[in-house]
């Protein structure tokens, strides 16, 4: 059963620019996109800056009205049902934000109980038990300005766990954590989704969705652009493999003939501070490194390495082709 | 009683946030006590023992309006700034029972002030604190400050929807202490004024403590301030979800 139903999803920002010639300028975020996630899934959300997978999120959470379309979460429409909608669902973000800094994390932990209706008597216990799940027992009585990033981040998703919803909202949880705690973040969500609770992630960190995600939506300018789980978004821009070779000079002038080469699916430079990444995908069957070496001659070349596509060379293909 | 308990620990940890910044404690004292020490020379020149603890009261119950008025306005907007009002409205309480408290939180820390501005005229200036119904005069400054939180809940409902209503708080700060008799008695006041001022409660609320103060009665004017304060909440309440949801269809619930 889905619950998480979102049927051609609009939002458009309006905008006025100028003082005495006012005028006013409308800029569709989100462009009628479709999905559902089902109970106990991990559905990522992936895209660009820009993309509207904020904007999708917040109309979901009903912190935006949408301008058109229809969305529930757990049976609830997010526009009509608000209040019930906001019982059963969690909303964490990423970043600094979203914490009173003057009180302790254990005071905002209390604060947020309350607004969520969280029984005196279960208080007590179910903030211990956040505050050990996310490693901050013991620095639960000091005031939040002096927590670090990472500890703000598990403050947050422990608030955002207080009452126990049934859906959790993640928007970049990991955005700015070290590896370390990047890792034991992608851990607690695993539980999460092991014991049942259905999550919403939006990422920008590619292996995370890869690790996590049950399904991925590839959202670009407002619409989505491919849905499927990490494996087959793979398959469905890479059948191939990667070669990847290390240039020093200029190999943009090369690429058309690259991309001319039989077998070659797609071509990309990256920019490095000294050298130039040459990043060739081809088909499943092909054999093109020599071929690709030979476009290059004369030119500098580093290492040349052959590998698996990975969800991210899927996702730049899908949002370059948006 | 579940709503009294969430409006009693939020009016306590916003107290406890708003009490913590000693910057914003030594300002909420100092900035009264500049218009009190003018007040005192002011009315010192004219001798007379009662009026002399008539502007007292006066002056400190500025510290009060003054303590709400610029907050209330800027406190959604700074909610706003730091990323928790969104997590307010995406929470299941009525978000009214969000604000109200956080408004009288402002209140209480206005007590402190007025309390302070006495105590200073006290010292400094001589005039007596001796007042004639000395548990009326706490009824009544309670009251005053709970009203003004309520006042103030009303400002910063405002604030919900227009991210610049915060310059609104400061605006309205000097002519409600002219208008509603702090200083001057409203019989001196203009006639057009003098509606204006009975429909406002800080009004009945220095009238209350006032009268306290000086052995009048003081309790219609302590009902008059619940009442009229109790309008502006329903007003309050009832633009709430008006705001919220267009601050929800204007996206202004944050900053970006």
């Amino acid at each position: 059963m889905a619950v998480i139903e979102v049927e051609d999803l609009r939002r458009t920002y309006a905008s006025r620019t100028g003082l005495r010639r006012s005028a006013k300028k409308d800029v569709e975020a989100v462009r009628g996109i479709s999905f559902e996630v089902e109970r106990g899934e991990l559905f990522g959300l992936l895209g660009p800056n820009g993309a509207g997978k904020t904007t999708t999120i917040k109309m979901l959470i009903t912190l935006l009205l949408p301008t058109a379309g229809s969305a529930r979460v757990l049976g609830c429409d997010v526009v009509a049902d608000a209040r019930e909608v906001r019982r059963r669902i969690g909303y964490v973000f990423g970043g600094d934000k979203g914490l009173y800094e003057r009180l302790s994390g254990l005071d905002n932990l209390r604060y947020f109980a309350e607004l969520y209706g969280v029984p005196p008597q279960e208080q007590g216990p179910r903030i211990g038990e956040l505050l050990e799940l996310v490693g901050l027992s013991g620095r639960e009585r000091e005031r939040v300005e002096g927590y670090s990033r990472g500890m703000r981040q598990r403050l947050h998703i422990a608030r955002g766990l207080l009452h126990r919803p049934e859906v959790l909202f993640l928007d970049e949880p990991s955005i700015g954590i070290d590896p370390v705690g990047a890792r034991e973040l992608r851990e607690t969500v695993a539980t999460l989704v092991s014991t049942g609770t259905t999550v919403l992630l939006t990422t920008h960190y590619m292996f995370e969705a890869d690790q996590l995600c049950d399904r991925i939506a590839v959202i670009a300018g407002g619409s989505i652009v491919a849905e499927g789980t990490p494996a087959a978004l793979k398959e469905r821009v890479a059948d191939g493999h990667v070669v990847e070779i290390e240039v020093y000079g200029d190999a943009g002038e090369r690429i058309d003939a690259v991309r001319a080469i039989a077998g070659v699916t797609g071509v990309a430079v990256e920019e490095g501070a000294t050298s130039q990444l040459l990043v060739v995908r081809t088909s499943a069957a092909a054999q093109v490194t020599p071929a690709v070496l030979g476009t290059l001659d004369g030119v500098r070349l580093g290492r040349v390495a052959t590998r698996e596509p990975t969800l991210e060379d899927a996702y730049i293909e899908l949002v370059r082709g948006a | 009683m579940k709503v009294l308990r969430l409006v009693g620990v939020t009016w306590w940890l916003q107290l406890k946030m708003r009490s913590r910044s000693s910057f914003d404690g030594i300002l909420s004292i100092v900035y009264p006590l500049f218009f009190a020490t003018m007040i005192f020379f002011m009315y010192g020149q004219h001798g007379d023992q009662e009026t002399l603890v008539a502007a007292a009261v006066g002056a400190a119950c500025m510290g009060v309006w003054s303590a709400v008025s610029t907050t209330a306005s800027t406190t959604l907007q700074g909610e706003r700034r730091q990323g928790t009002l969104e997590l307010l409205v995406a929470s299941p309480t009525s978000f009214p029972l969000t604000v109200v408290p956080a408004t009288i939180s402002m209140g209480t820390i206005g007590l402190w002030s007025l309390v302070v501005t006495l105590v200073w005229g006290r010292v400094a200036f001589g005039i007596p604190i001796s007042f004639a119904q000395p548990f009326v005069f706490v009824v009544a400054a309670v009251v005053l400050a709970f009203s003004l939180g309520l006042v103030g809940f009303l400002q910063a409902i405002a604030s919900v929807r227009y991210r610049t209503a915060w310059a609104l708080g400061s605006t309205l700060e000097f002519p409600v202490w002219l208008i509603c008799g702090f200083l001057v008695p409203l019989s001196l006041l203009p006639d057009w004024v003098r509606p204006i001022a009975y429909l406002l409660p800080p009004t009945w609320g220095v009238a209350a403590v006032r009268d306290a103060a000086l052995g009048g009665n003081a309790w219609p004017d302590i009902a008059l301030c619940l009442l009229s304060a109790s309008a502006y909440a329903v007003i309050g309440w009832l633009l709430a979800r008006r705001l919220v949801d267009s601050a929800r269809m204007r996206a202004t619930l944050a900053l970006t």
